[in-house]
């Protein structure tokens, strides 16, 4: 129940909690009201990762050979590693959820600080993935270079794992398209991990003063709807990009 | 009917939370050892289907739709299956055209 203190200043009417807006009848609709439009955004962003999706596959099923040799290229052990610290965020978060419903002011913080730490986690792998890209002159552009697709021995811990064929020079271009989308692909999720971190970071302030364990939780619920969001996102980027050109 | 009753709305425990976290690193294992198996043309539905269930999972349960209003329920599943329109048309249009000269 809404603690009394969130009344004050609606002695005019019925008594209802400060953050129940007047075109609402209830607390509930309020909340059944957002939680509707939190799913509408998430199904534009679906759309929008679908079309990246899409692309990857159309372009995989073209150029399957460079795709494949592109893939190779990836960590394994750092895409995992990456899949499990969003999946522990994801819980956390799902945790934090579960405070602010059951008014736990201590948990709560707890849980939304673990989500940042492994939220901040995520990108740090992320960048030590980059970094490696950049310095093998993987990154689109300029300075792409194809040597790893010409010569694969030329890369020995790759080679050791995969003996990839050389690719013919036409083919051995169309590595720099799996980047691209590589890097697009990526490189949105993590914008969306950024903007989701920024967000925490104020929810935890938020939560420390004790906003969210008086009853009015909609604000933590529909964050973390968008938190699992990409979390499932990554769980589709780890799949695609890294495992299904293995063995 | 104004609001004493709203918390009849379910809240969704540690309990469950945990019996997920597990299900998904357990098919995030599964799904990795599986990418090092050769199963030609099964590797990537594997991958897939083993992502779209976790992915379940995570809507139905650290999303709570499984505890939400048929309007969102509702909601979700036509906004899902008009991607799988759109994903399944057009690449159904790129596979069956032979346009060859790639």
């Amino acid at each position: 129940m809404p603690d009394s203190s969130a009344n004050i200043g609606h002695s005019a009417h019925d008594e209802h909690p400060a953050y129940l807006r007047h075109h609402f009848s209830s607390a509930e609709q309020q909340a059944d009201a957002a939680g509707f439009a939190m799913w509408l955004f998430l199904l534009t962003e679906v759309m929008f990762f679908g079309g990246l999706f899409t692309a990857y596959l159309v372009y995989r099923n073209w150029y399957y050979p460079a795709f494949v040799s592109g893939s190779h290229q990836l960590n394994v052990v750092w895409g995992a590693t990456n899949t499990v610290v969003l999946i522990f965020s994801s819980f956390t978060m799902a945790m934090g959820v579960w405070c602010a419903q059951t008014g736990r002011r201590r948990g709560l913080v707890l849980s939304l600080a673990l989500t940042f730490i492994l939220g901040l986690s995520f990108l740090g792998i992320k960048t030590i993935e980059y970094r490696e890209k950049i310095e093998k002159h993987h990154v689109p552009g300029f300075h792409y270079s194809m040597q790893s697709f010409l010569d694969p021995q030329s890369n020995p811990e790759v080679y050791a794992e995969y003996h990839d064929k050389p690719l013919a020079p036409d083919m051995a271009r169309h590595t720099e398209l799996y980047f691209s989308l590589y890097f697009l692909m990526t490189g949105m999720h993590a914008l969306h991990m950024v903007i989701g971190i920024g967000i925490l970071g104020f929810m935890i302030l938020r939560a420390w003063a004790g906003a969210y364990t008086a009853g009015h939780e909609t604000f933590v619920v529909n964050f973390g709807l968008y938190w699992h969001f990409i979390d499932i996102v990554w769980i589709y980027l780890f799949a695609l990009l890294y495992l299904i050109s293995r063995h | 009917m104004s609001g004493h009753n709203e918390h009849a709305r379910h809240i969704v425990g540690p309990g469950v939370y945990l019996v997920i976290l597990f299900a998904l690193l357990l098919g995030t294992a599964l799904t990795v050892w599986a990418s090092y198996v050769d199963l030609g043309l099964w590797n990537p539905v594997i991958a897939l289907a083993i992502a779209t269930t976790k992915a379940v999972l995570v809507v139905l349960f650290f999303m709570h739709v499984w505890y939400s209003t048929k309007l969102t329920k509702l909601t979700i599943i036509a906004g899902i299956f008009m991607f799988l329109v759109l994903i399944s048309m057009t690449l159904a249009d790129y596979i069956s055209r032979a346009w060859g000269s790639w």
